[in-house]
């Protein structure tokens, strides 16, 4: 749009010839023009601009909120991931001999960094304790459970940790290998589900903003339709006429991002002190991030584009319209 | 040199009605001109032409050895700022003041501020308001909005200079006056086609007039 400006043809005698140097200049000049323009016909109407600008700063701090939670669930979840255990249960007929042996055996393996040995007894002892059904073991002959070995892989990819369990199971003392992952599957499958929601409602939310700015722009056209008028009859291009519309949309995505920054640190900050009490229960060491400089750079880029990228479209589908007649 | 050539131009709208039928004519360059009829004679829908608010259904339109119908929507304000347009309504913006009506042309030409400024107050003091730039031009009356009108239309040095009615609502003194004006301005080059249905202010003024009837051009003479 601004190269049409300026690499127009040329078209028959222009009398006053004004040279390109100094056409450059004053492009330039129109553009800091407008800009500042633009921006003060922002607080010529007070009222209208903050409710506009409250409607925005709302539809971007939520995704910016729930986008903000997403990346604390997944640090959340990738901390977790670090220990991953694989429960051998053996064969009921090693005796307690031999499944000691089998633990020290077990050590000496390189693809594992922590072994651990629960017999036969311990088990009976620890199903008596934590189990409502301590005394039904009473009412049989001898200890039914196996003698188990939790073991700690050292590659705890989820690629890798199957492969081992494979291993494992295949070993002639080992009954059966136990991989604890389903439960991280499940919470990685959920955090997957989230994202996903997360990712529509900010595409919703980013067309929202695209309306808003466009209606608001919309308005703003119709009411200066003599001036683009005049400016079309004098000669003014699509670009003139369109560039203070764009400000506008831009200043409108600027100042809404700022507002939607405010917004979602102070809902972090209100949530901050919950949310450390509960991570305090589960894992000590977890601190929940806020949006930071890159998620904030992101949220005001992502909103001075929606802003203009509204305004370009609400111009582009009125300026046609009016036609000086 | 021919500026302005109309050759066989029609214009039917979709309603049916004919606008203007087989208008041809000649301007030549740095001549005044008249054209008159009565209303709805197609003396706008001409002038509309000329500044490419319009096209023809049928025929040319040449302007300064450009056919207006080679001309695309993004070589159109390329084309304007080679013609100075007065209405009869003015087209001032009430929310700015005489000056930056007058420098709108100069503004989007490219021109720098200072340079502006200087063709401005030069604009104004031919038009004789010069004392009046910082005025809204709702504060002015009928003719002096007029004459802003005039010397935003003369700002930036037109090629050619139309006016559609530019005395519609003046008084025959303020009129005679205007007209003056548009002469001044012909007599430095600047070629001028005026319409007008004020047919004895027409006659005194001795230029060249074509008269306009339902459409058609039924007379091109010296009035």
């Amino acid at each position: 749009m601004a190269v049409d400006e300026r690499n127009a043809p040329r078209r028959g005698a222009q009398q006053d010839r004004i040279d390109r140097r100094s056409r450059n200049r004053n492009w330039r000049r129109h553009h800091a023009q407008v800009a500042r323009q633009s921006w003060s016909r922002l607080f010529a109407t007070p009222l209208p601009t903050l409710i506009t600008l409250a409607v925005l700063a709302i539809a971007l701090a939520l995704p910016g909120f729930l986008l903000t939670g997403l990346k604390n669930m997944q640090q959340l979840s990738e901390g977790w991931d670090h220990e991953p255990r694989i429960s051998l249960y053996l064969s009921p007929a090693l005796d307690d001999a031999a499944a000691d042996r089998f633990s020290r055996e077990l050590l000496l393996r390189n693809d594992l960094v922590a072994v651990d040995l629960i017999s036969r007894e311990q088990g009976l002892l620890e199903f008596r304790e934590l189990s409502r059904f301590g005394n039904i073991v009473d009412l049989l002959d001898e200890n039914p459970l196996p003698a188990v070995i939790t073991v700690q892989p050292l590659d705890r990819s989820l690629a890798a940790l199957p492969l081992l369990k494979a291993k494992l199971q295949a070993l002639e003392e080992v009954d059966e290998a136990v991989l604890d992952l389903e439960w991280l599957q499940r919470l990685s499958a959920f955090v997957q589900l989230i994202k996903r929601a997360v990712l529509v409602l900010c595409l919703l939310l980013a067309l929202a903003v695209l309306l808003v700015v466009g209606n608001t722009i919309r308005l703003s056209i119709e009411s200066r339709r003599d001036e683009i008028i005049v400016a079309k009859l004098v000669g003014g291009t699509d670009a003139w006429v369109r560039r203070p519309f764009l400000y506008s949309g831009a200043w409108y995505g600027l100042l809404g991002a700022v507002l939607a920054w405010c917004l979602i640190q102070f809902s972090l900050l209100t949530l901050k002190q919950p949310v450390s009490e509960l991570t305090r229960l589960y894992l000590s060491d977890f601190e929940p991030s806020g949006l930071g400089l890159i998620g904030s750079l992101i949220l005001l880029l992502t909103s001075v584009l929606l802003g203009w990228l509204g305004a370009w479209l609400a111009v582009g589908h009125h300026l046609r319209e009016i036609e000086p007649s | 040199m021919a500026l302005i050539s109309f050759e066989n131009v029609s214009k039917r709208y979709l309603s049916g009605q004919e606008a203007l039928s087989n208008v041809s004519f000649t301007l030549r360059e740095g001549e005044m001109a008249f054209l008159t009829g009565h209303s709805g004679a197609g003396k706008s829908t001409l002038l509309r032409m000329i500044m490419l608010m319009e096209r023809p259904s049928q025929g040319e339109v040449v302007v300064g050895e450009q056919n207006l119908a080679q001309l695309n929507r993004h070589e159109l304000p390329y084309h304007r700022r080679r013609i100075g347009v007065v209405f009869q309504n003015h087209h001032l913006l009430f929310d700015r003041t005489v000056f930056e009506n007058i420098a709108l042309p100069l503004q989007i030409c490219g021109y720098e501020p200072e340079d502006a400024a200087r063709r401005v107050r030069a604009a104004l003091n031919k038009v004789g308001l010069l004392d009046k730039e910082n005025q809204s031009p709702i504060s002015l009356s009928s003719g002096e909005q007029q004459r802003v009108g005039i010397a935003r239309a003369i700002v930036h040095k037109p090629q050619v200079l139309l006016a559609d009615e530019p005395t519609g609502n003046l008084d025959p003194e303020l009129s005679e006056e205007i007209m003056k004006l548009f002469q001044q301005f012909n007599r430095v080059g600047t070629t001028v086609l005026i319409a007008s249905h004020d047919l004895s202010l027409i006659e005194r003024m001795r230029h060249r007039t074509l008269v306009l009837r339902g459409g058609r051009l039924i007379a091109d003479g010296r009035g």
